[in-house]
């Protein structure tokens, strides 16, 4: 079955998800769609499953347009979705978990298991899956439970399957077994839509590349492409976010982290022995993927997680273990990445948004009383200091847009005397105006001499700030390197290539900021022709 | 089914957020509009009128020939409620047919001794309510509250004043101990307050029915389980003659001691910012465990005090089974009414000591059940919990609602992708 998406629009609001998404997907193919967190891939599938509803574009099936109210009938028309985020039911065994929905019954309405075993059976033999139909998925390891839902997708003779992020659960043994399924489906002629922000899965496996970027398709390539061009297909070229900043004023250490790690309790290991510096009056950005483990080492700093192993000391006090409450009493500022969820409180006015974090000591607060003037003067100071755009400090902060949200949050952590600053994706949701604002105030704060750690996903915000740039991935760092490391680079980087062999690659070693972006744009152009 | 038509959010995972569905609960009632609060009175009213038309004999007599003589039918019904809703009002509020100021005023001291237990028990639920807990243990810290000072009041035998100051001392003392238990489980185990309240409550119910067998809490020479009297220095006094006493007092001053502890104090403000948004306050280094305990340990010795209105007014009290009666369970109605502020909740408890004190009348002097009173406070609590419904009813604007809506939106847009 041949798949077309031809200028599919979805918005959230203002927020443009998808901006006219054209992708096609021929019979029997593998169609690797790439792009970063935030591009705008599962909602595009989203849409083509039924779950959303486009605001523009056409879906066609071999040419007829459909529309799909749901995933019920999306999964008639033979698409099957599997997610991420596994929809099975733990206590049920593989072939109820496969049956479920459209279940075969014998009389007076009972399920046939026998039938639901058959069924299960054989489209295992069939591909070499080799599941039991019996056992409970719960006991499965997340291989086989992936397996399981590809299974239930061709129960329902899926002739297109979505594999949203397939391998982000699962080991490299699991992984190697998975692309042998996806070569053996494609065999058979099943479609698959392949979803992933992994280079050297889609090189290995796709037949064509789709790469998306800002809920655009900003290319697509061959998985003859070299990592270097599908890199910065996929993190952008420098577009104009550029910050005035003079160079870095490097004075002493300041945070030193010496082999941190994080095991969770089911004994993943979420970072592996992470060691860093960062001096008085730099800024360290940390780059990365999301996910590969950057939540985790800022909750470390703060205090929120503890850890594992390691060592994490600010000015020569050690703080390894200490909780939140002494790590900002130490002088540690920090915006959280989920502003919402842990940056403030939307039901709190300004105001006391304002002082959340310094509400038990002077001059907000004496002998467990609150000291109303000096918060609202608090208030009205930093509303004008951080042109918070708002009726005034009693408005609630849940009324206000995102990015005055983030000026609040900002303004808080700022306001008093800092010896770090922590901030994670400081200006995800925020609008362009107010990007370039948070980008004067936190170089503002490291001139003063205060060093500044910056968590982003956003290479162009990475690019923009970072004095030292520290690559994250699977809770490692690469490599830590300067600031004017080329893009190209920065992406081989990302994806797990260390630091020596990304510049050995030729097309990353000639990839500079804003440099030669017309490069990998060309060799999409020809792939495609 | 989940699989045939998995909802939007389905690309989420929820496991972390179903701990926090009674602390949803809370929020939303600690948030709801005094607008909600009145309209749910006014429904129940109107609703009330109809029960009680319903099942008055003469409305039932009329209504057979509605056809034949419509007016006598519409006589008896205005006539009904007429009757059965002054006669609430003449119960609770002031009695119109009164010869002396005592006797005009009598029914708004009897309201008030039936409103200073709910005013007590509702304004600690309501801090618990705007930390985001849902205690359900009112009756079992009333009860705990009721043994500590009941103990301390028949024991003990102290001067006049020293006496009192203990009883109520001790009531909240036992209350607090009360509210400490699944406070202190639901900030270390991340226990469930609202099952361990509930189980607690049972717990003080049946600790009190055996205290009661025991020699100490016995009435000498009896067997009954009764306590001997409480000394007549433990006595709250009372107001200007009336039967009003200094508990009503105290309850005024507990509800502004809570609004400075709720809008003015850091641990009001922790508490408030634990209610609203627990991982906000975690990572601005507000202790999410403290705030729990705090919370729950007020909201105990609030509802403590509840058992000193009726173990400590001036009629003579002995400790019994029976001494929460239902205030712990009326209480939690009390604080969603009153929005779980502190203003609010003394206006609920006035309410519902009103329509306790009006409703024995009402059942005396017409033939209306007083049951009645119950299905209006139910009523009251259905609609606090679905103001929506309220506000369809009154055809209210929902503009927050949409608003949400559309935020949710984007924020599930969003997050799909994270995950992606």
């Amino acid at each position: 079955m041949r798949l077309e998406l031809c200028g599919v629009t979805k918005r959230f609001g203002a927020f443009v998800a998808n901006d006219a998404v054209s992708v096609t997907v021929e019979p029997g193919e593998i169609h690797a769609l790439l792009g970063e967190n935030g591009a705008g891939k599962s909602t595009l599938m989203n849409v083509l499953f039924g779950l959303y509803r486009a605001d523009g574009g056409e879906i066609r099936l071999d040419g007829k347009p459909v529309q799909f109210a749901g995933p019920g009938e999306a999964m008639a028309a033979g698409i099957g979705m599997v997610h991420q985020h596994f929809m099975l039911i733990p206590v049920f065994t593989v072939a109820e978990n496969v049956v479920m929905g459209h279940e075969p019954v014998k009389a007076a309405g009972l399920i046939d298991l026998a039938a639901a075993r058959r069924r299960v059976k054989e489209i295992s033999d069939r591909f070499g899956f080799d599941v039991d139909p019996d056992a409970l998925v719960d006991d499965l390891p997340v291989g086989a439970q992936q397996r399981v839902e590809i299974i239930k997708a061709l129960s329902r003779k899926a002739e297109i399957l979505i594999l949203d992020e397939p391998t982000a659960v699962l080991t490299p043994q699991e992984t190697d077994e998975l692309m042998a399924i996806m070569r053996q489906l494609k065999q058979s002629g099943t479609s698959i839509v392949f979803i992933t922000h992994k280079l050297r899965e889609v090189q290995e496996v796709a037949d064509k590349i789709t790469v998306i970027r800002h809920g655009k398709v900003v290319g697509q390539a061959l998985p003859t492409a070299s990592q270097a061009e599908l890199a910065e297909l996929m993190v952008g070229h420098a577009v104009g976010l550029k910050v005035d900043k003079s160079p870095a004023q490097a004075a002493d250490l300041a945070l030193e982290v010496e082999g941190v790690s994080l095991v969770d309790q089911s004994g993943l290991t979420l970072l592996d022995n992470i060691s860093f510096q960062v001096a008085k009056g730099e800024i360290l950005a940390v780059a990365g993927v999301q996910g590969n483990g950057q939540t985790e080492l800022t909750q470390i700093l703060i205090g929120l997680r503890p850890t594992t192993a390691g060592r994490i000391s600010l000015g020569g006090r050690d703080l390894t273990g200490a909780s939140v409450h002494q790590i900002l009493d130490a002088g540690v500022g920090f915006v959280p990445e989920d502003r919402s969820k842990d940056g403030m409180v939307a039901s709190f006015n300004i105001g006391e948004n304002l002082v959340l974090d310094q509400v038990d000591h002077d001059p907000f607060s004496q002998r467990g009383a609150l000291k109303i003037g000096a918060i609202a003067d608090n208030a009205r100071t930093q509303i004008g200091a951080f042109d918070v755009r708002a009726p005034g400090p009693e408005a609630t902060i849940g009324t206000l847009s995102g990015g005055n949200q983030q000026k609040v949050v900002l303004a808080r952590e700022l306001s008093r005397e800092l010896r770090l600053l922590i901030a994670s994706q400081p200006t995800r949701g925020v609008d362009v105006g107010s990007i370039e604002f948070i980008h004067e105030r936190i170089v503002a704060e490291r001139d003063k001499g205060t060093p500044v750690v910056i968590v982003s996903t956003e290479l162009d915000e990475v690019v923009a700030l970072a004095d030292r740039i520290a690559v994250m991935y699977r809770g490692r760092f690469v490599g830590v390197v300067p600031a004017d490391t080329p893009r190209g680079v920065l992406g081989l980087m990302m994806a797990g290539v260390p630091y020596a062999e990304a510049v050995a690659q030729p097309a990353a070693g000639e990839t500079t900021p804003g440099g030669s972006a017309s490069q990998p744009a060309a060799g999409g152009d020809g792939a495609t022709t | 089914m989940s699989q045939t038509a998995p909802p939007p959010t389905a690309g989420a995972p929820s496991p972390q957020t179903q701990g926090r569905d009674w602390r949803a609960v809370a929020r939303r009632v600690a948030q709801g509009s005094a607008v909600t609060s009145v309209l749910a009175v006014v429904v129940a009213l109107v609703l009330g009128a109809i029960l009680i038309a319903a099942a008055n004999s003469q409305v039932q007599a009329t209504a057979g020939y509605l056809f034949a003589r419509p007016g006598d039918f519409f006589a008896a019904l205005g006539r009904t409620i007429a009757d059965s809703y002054s006669a609430l009002f003449q119960g609770a509020v002031v009695n119109l047919s009164a010869s002396s100021a005592g006797d005009f005023l009598r029914p708004l001291t009897n309201t008030i001794g039936h409103a200073v237990p709910l005013i007590f028990a509702g304004l600690g639920l309501g801090i618990g309510f705007r930390a985001g807990l849902f205690n359900i243990g009112a009756q079992g810290q009333i009860i705990f509250g009721a043994i500590f000072c009941g103990y301390i009041g028949f024991a003990w035998h102290l001067p006049v004043g020293v006496h009192l100051v203990l009883c109520v001392l001790g009531a909240f003392v036992g209350g607090a101990l009360w509210g400490f238990i699944p406070g202190i489980l639901k900030a270390k185990t991340g226990a469930n307050e609202v099952i361990v309240t509930i189980m607690l409550n049972s717990v003080a119910a049946f600790f009190l029915g055996w205290l009661l067998t025991r020699e100490a809490f016995r009435k000498p020479g009896s067997s009954d389980p009764l306590s001997p009297t409480l000394d007549a220095s433990a006595h709250y006094p009372s107001l200007f003659g009336t039967r009003a006493n200094l508990g009503f007092v105290l309850a005024v001053a507990a509800a502004i001691g809570v609004w400075w502890l709720m809008e003015r104090s850091t641990l009001g403000f922790a508490i408030r910012a634990v209610g609203a948004n627990p991982a906000a306050a975690q990572t601005a280094g507000l202790s999410v465990a403290g705030a729990t305990v705090w919370t729950m340990v007020l909201a105990g010795g609030l509802a403590g005090l509840a058992a000193t209105s009726q173990l400590l007014s001036t009629s003579a009290q002995q400790l019994n089974s029976d001494v929460a009666g239902t205030f712990g369970f009326d209480a939690i109605t009390v604080a969603l009414l009153g929005r779980s502020k502190p203003l609010g909740t003394v206006a609920a408890g006035l309410l519902f000591g009103g329509l306790k004190a009006g409703g024995y009348l009402m059942q005396a002097s017409t033939d209306t059940p007083i049951d009645v009173i119950l299905v209006l406070q139910s009523v009251v609590v259905l609609l606090i919990a679905a103001p929506p419904l309220v506000k369809a009813i009154f055809h209210l604007p929902d503009e927050d609602r949409q608003a949400r809506k559309a935020a949710k939106q984007a924020r599930l847009a969003l997050r799909t992708e994270a995950t992606a």
